[in-house]
């Protein structure tokens, strides 16, 4: 398998895709979403891997995003994602909430192809109330044991960024197996790497472990320091200066769109900071 | 910052609620708890610290779900969780005010807490802010209730409340906070003042000490990295 162009990898996501994405301190997709954002994409449906950050907060700035299913919506230290609660107070964007553990449940369930998945707690947050598609069932084992059933979540699209990728399409993502399960759950995943070797990662006993199979992979684009402004592994940490300055841009329309004219539409060699 | 305790002072009154606790997680990019959890250990030893937003050398290595599970399991003593809203029966909002899902002031949303109250044996609320804005008669919307009915699985509940001017225990059994220790600078009456739920007062009420001499010094060399 050869990389392709990030570009290229952005126009595999056709309008009304869902998207799984993980958030900025786990491998987040923010070169990808940058692309996403220059081919402007419409209607997506993203999916916070438990939670959503920059990535997410960027694509519904910029108008590429009709839904959001997530446990939450932040740039943690930095604070609130100022485009995500703009559109929740405007009303222009379907909101389905969820907690950490079960946006992780949904998705192993669908890994594992079973319809559905019973979790602990739950029971008694307005969560659950709105959400028609979690039932509550008896435990069928014990008496009177209320538990919480989620349906499987497949994902059109798993897209992260991962460290390495090889010649076969395998990609090591390290301590990072949500990433995997992400990849198991979804019906195509789309990559960026930050480099290729020429070794096949599978015949590295210490790497394999942290390896998702080329068999999950549909294409992979190299974008180095693709995570950016978020955080990769021991390859780079979060960069809190900068989403402080997102954060601070996007508080307005017209910031939000200087953010895009200097990070976004230039390409991002271009943008290096 | 305000006036009133310093951050060592509130951290080391957060370690001293941690005990006899061995294993803490930290799910969330929270430096206060982060913090105690670290001062606690380095006073008492045998304390396990996970924290997920660790990125070098973090704790799990079955991805960032691993908390959920190590808490199912029930393998998690203590918890943190904070809220845009508290009220006096316990109960936390992480989503926000007005119109579901939020329409009037939305919150990040709920991470893990409407999972992690019910699992973690004991749970301590942060909140820095002490204002009637967060701590409610009754909260907008429950993304996770502080007591359950009977029959629902829940191994635990809030142990403590603590905002940066005092310290409320809770008791399950009254779903009813009771205030304990005012931070210095502060009496009951400040706190009744900027407290919106009603709450129970200790005879004798203290007053939360600032950090020892040992503490402060833990604090300033070994974990200012």
């Amino acid at each position: 398998m050869s990389p392709v162009d990030i570009d290229v990898l952005a126009g595999m996501v056709p309008a009304g895709a869902m998207l799984a994405i993980p958030p900025d301190n786990s491998a987040t997709a923010a070169a990808f979403a940058r692309a996403l954002v220059r081919r402007g994409v419409r209607e997506l449906r993203l999916v916070g891997v438990p939670v959503s950050g920059y990535a997410t907060d960027l694509l519904i700035g910029a108008g590429c995003v009709a839904e959001v299913h997530s446990s939450a919506v932040s740039l943690d230290e930095v604070g609130l994602a100022p485009c995500f609660t703009r559109a929740i107070k405007a009303g222009t964007l379907r909101m389905r909430d969820a907690t950490c553990p079960a946006m992780h449940s949904m998705l192993e369930a669908a890994a594992k192809g079973i319809p559905f998945i019973p979790i602990r707690g739950i029971l008694g947050s307005d969560i659950l109330t709105h959400r028609p598609d979690w039932k509550v069932i008896e435990n069928p084992f014990a008496d009177a044991d209320p538990i919480v059933l989620l349906p499987a979540l497949s994902p059109d699209f798993a897209i992260f960024h991962a460290a390495l990728a090889d010649r076969e399409g395998n990609v090591w993502v390290g301590r990072h197996r949500e990433l995997a399960v992400m990849a198991h759950a979804a019906r195509r995943t789309l990559v960026t790497v930050e480099r290729v070797v020429r070794e096949n990662l599978m015949e590295d006993e210490r790497l394999a472990p942290g390896t998702i199979s080329g068999v999950y992979i549909e294409a992979f684009a190299v974008a180095e320091r693709g995570a950016w402004p978020g955080g990769l592994l021991d390859e780079y940490p979060d960069d809190t200066a900068h989403l402080a300055e997102y954060a601070r841009l996007a508080r307005t329309e017209e910031g939000f769109r200087t953010y895009l004219d200097r990070y976004v539409y230039r390409r991002p060699a271009e943008a290096a900071e | 910052m305000t006036q009133g305790i310093s951050d060592e002072g509130l951290i080391a009154a957060i370690a001293r609620l941690i005990p006899p606790a061995r294993h803490v997680a930290i799910g969330a990019a929270s430096p206060i708890p982060t913090a105690a959890a670290c001062l606690a250990r380095e006073l008492h030893g045998n304390l396990r610290v996970s924290s997920l937003y660790r990125r070098r050398a973090n704790p799990f290595t079955d991805g960032t779900g691993e908390l959920f599970d190590l808490a199912a399991q029930g393998r998690i003593d203590l918890f943190f969780l904070g809220g845009g809203e508290i009220d006096g029966a316990g109960n936390i909002n992480l989503i926000g005010t007005g119109e579901w899902p939020g329409r009037t002031v939305r919150f990040p949303g709920s991470f893990g807490s409407a999972f992690m109250y019910l699992m973690a044996p004991r749970t301590i609320l942060f909140r820095r802010e002490h204002s009637k804005r967060v701590l409610v008669p009754r909260v907008a919307y429950i993304s996770a209730p502080g007591t359950s009915p009977p029959g629902v699985f829940r191994r635990g509940h809030a142990d403590a409340l603590v905002t940066g001017r005092a310290i409320f225990r809770f008791s399950p059994e009254r779903a009813r906070f009771t205030l304990v220790s005012v931070h210095p600078g502060e009496t009951a009456a400040t706190i009744r003042a900027a407290t919106g739920f009603d709450y129970d007062v200790a005879d004798p009420l203290r007053e939360t000490p600032e950090a020892t001499e040992e503490e402060r010094d833990i604090l300033r060399r070994r974990l200012a990295a």
